[in-house]
């Protein structure tokens, strides 16, 4: 194992921003992993560390295949988390909207630039990534339709969900679709939850990611289970609840449920009576595949996806 | 007349309402044209609030030279502006990156929609940035290049000094000005002054910016004040970029919109706990300073101003 430093700034109260990397095994450039961009993904950060951990054991063992590179950068944005704030503490800008970026602009255009510089050469990118709405997944691969990225690698995951979705304009400034540009196969893994800690979805994230690298080649790795058949779909493809009534949001199932037509799902409830306003039922029979988790919520809100 | 043009019920006793004011002579108006005063997108950007004031305080006083419809929307970001975010606060976006937005999507973009769907269809709209809280900017007016023809005119004409045809960018697609741009409502960006304060002397120019357009479109019959020229940039080279090279506190020693030398000093980049200076910010080729830093603490990269190079 190498650690190194990626990118640093100077601060001028705090301590040097510093971007740290931990590569494993020697040769090709083939896969890069990247963890958290913003400063709440805390199990994405999480994530990294039980990969770095088992990669460790990997190379102590000898199972990293000659000729294959893999390199951890657990997170690009420590000053953020550190502070716990989402965006840069400054300007509060989303390093994730900054790539390729750029080596004279702004900071976090700079720190895009000087992460991408050294991780847009590999072979294959996974990026641990949070939706922009707080809520919980059933673990699953996003990819943009028309990338360079495949279904086929996608696949080798054996995540329960691939889901394509089509670019939109703001992707154009992400990781990922930069990645793509200079052809990486990039994936955005979704983990279950992003400012708690889910012991058991980082334990699956480490797990499938060992599957993807033994189906390549890349690492040896005996899971000695069958392989699990991924369901491929479009995000267009699954059904949207949304609130009516803004209020408390209380949930009476989880992700990863199926329901039936007709389960209730959520009830949302008056916070100065405590009255149900209105509940929520399953349009159709499905697996909830996220939830809202905040307490309240809003109307015309999609609290829940289902697949 | 005052009317809520979107509105939607928070979780806790409180009616988010997006509202306009529309400023036309008493009798018939069909046929006469529209202008809209757009602020407030972003809550921390307050300059557009005095002219939102101004405009209407003028044309009270002499209603009888109104000649077509003024509609006023100084807070299309209220939850923003009453609680100094920049985005929507709990959902932590920027509502100039919802847009066209979507009518049956959540609450944000359903009110970026239905801002949309009333905003449509004026024949001009303005709508009145203040750069941020880090950066001072003299007024000016930004355009895509995607939409120059339709936009210079009018800008030549609203009384700023700066004109800045900018290159097209997949993610400025989002924009409340491109939307309403790419179907067919001219929409000018305007840019002034800094994030969390009012100039009032920039307030009265875009005012008078503003009563000039009205002229142009036959709004206003009455007598407008002579406006400026502006400087019009097209060629991205005629703008200079001045990052800084280290973090610490920056210490401007120039006047915004000075004319300078290449090598004249624009500030210092400062250490107070060593008492160094860590850096010299000098002007890398002649041109007039046209964005200067406001908020002093510097990032490595953070942007301490802009020159705009060309012949002026």
């Amino acid at each position: 194992m190498k650690k190194k430093i990626i990118y640093e700034i100077k601060g001028l109260y705090r301590d040097n921003f510093r971007v740290t990397g931990y590569e494993f095994g020697k040769g090709k450039k083939s896969l890069c992993i990247v963890g958290t961009m913003r400063g709440n993904e805390v199990q994405q950060l999480y994530c990294c560390s039980q990969l770095i951990k088992k990669f460790k054991q990997l190379e102590a063992d000898g199972r990293i295949a000659p000729n294959h590179k893999v390199l951890i950068i657990p997170s690009c944005n420590p000053y953020s988390i550190n502070i716990q704030k989402r965006f840069w503490p400054i300007d509060n800008t989303d390093i994730n909207r900054m790539f390729p970026g750029y080596d004279l602009g702004e900071t976090t255009q700079r720190i895009a630039d000087g992460v991408f510089k050294e991780i847009m050469d590999y072979q294959y990118g996974i990026q641990f990534t949070s939706f922009y709405m707080p809520g919980e997944f059933v673990p699953h691969i996003r990819m943009m339709e028309e990338g360079y990225s495949t279904v086929e690698d996608a696949l080798k995951f054996e995540l329960p969900y691939v889901i394509k979705r089509a670019v939109r304009p703001y992707d154009t400034a992400t990781l990922n679709y930069n990645w793509q540009v200079w052809e990486t196969q990039a994936f955005s893994f979704y983990t279950t939850t992003t400012t708690r800690i889910d012991r058991g979805a980082a334990g699956q994230a480490v797990l499938s990611i060992m599957k993807f690298l033994s189906a390549l080649g890349i690492v040896k790795y005996q899971h000695g289970v069958s392989k699990k058949q991924s369901i491929v779909l479009r995000d267009t493809e699954m059904t949207s609840v949304r609130t009516a009534k803004s209020g408390l949001f209380e949930s009476l199932v989880k992700v990863g449920d199926d329901v039936k037509e007709g389960t209730p799902l959520a009830n949302i409830v008056h916070p100065y009576d405590g009255e149900i306003m209105e509940t929520l039922y399953a349009p159709v029979d499905a697996k909830v595949f996220f939830m809202h988790t905040d307490p309240l919520t809003y109307a015309n809100t999609a609290v829940f996806k289902l697949v | 007349m005052i009317k809520t043009i979107a509105s939607a019920n928070l979780p806790v006793d409180e009616t988010l309402a997006i509202k306009k004011r529309r400023i036309q002579p008493s009798g018939k108006t069909k046929g006469m044209k529209r202008i809209s005063i757009v602020t407030g997108i972003h809550g921390d950007e307050l300059e557009g609030q005095y002219v939102c004031f101004e405009v209407a305080r003028r044309i009270e006083e002499h209603m009888d030279q109104l000649n077509g419809i003024v509609d006023i929307y100084p807070a299309m970001n209220p939850l923003g502006i009453d609680s100094i975010t920049r985005g929507i606060p709990a959902f932590d976006l920027d509502m100039n990156r919802l847009f066209p937005g979507n009518i049956d999507g959540n609450m944000t973009e359903y009110l970026a929609a239905e801002i949309i769907k009333d905003v449509s269809g004026s024949d001009l709209v303005v709508d009145i940035h203040a750069s941020n809280i880090y950066l001072t900017e003299i007024p000016q007016i930004r355009i895509n290049e995607l939409h120059e023809e339709t936009l210079v005119p009018f800008a030549e004409a609203a009384n700023v000094d700066f004109v800045w045809v900018h290159g097209a960018s997949t993610v400025l697609e989002s924009t409340f000005a491109y939307s309403l741009n790419a179907t067919g409502t001219p929409c000018l960006v305007v840019e002034m002054g800094v994030g969390m304060r009012i100039t009032k002397a920039y307030g009265e120019q875009m005012t008078d910016g503003i009563f000039n357009l009205m002229k142009k479109l036959g709004i206003w019959k009455g007598k407008t004040p002579r406006v400026r020229k502006p400087i019009i940039s097209r060629n991205p080279d005629d703008v200079s970029y001045l990052n800084a090279s280290v973090g610490g506190l920056f210490i401007q020693k120039v006047n915004h919109w000075e004319k300078l030398k290449k090598g004249d000093l624009i500030g210092q980049i400062i250490d107070p706990l060593s008492g160094k200076v860590l850096d010299e910010v000098v002007a890398p080729v002649d041109g007039i300073l046209f964005t200067i830093r406001e908020y002093p603490i510097v990032d490595e990269g953070s942007l301490v101003g802009r020159l705009l190079c060309k012949e002026y």
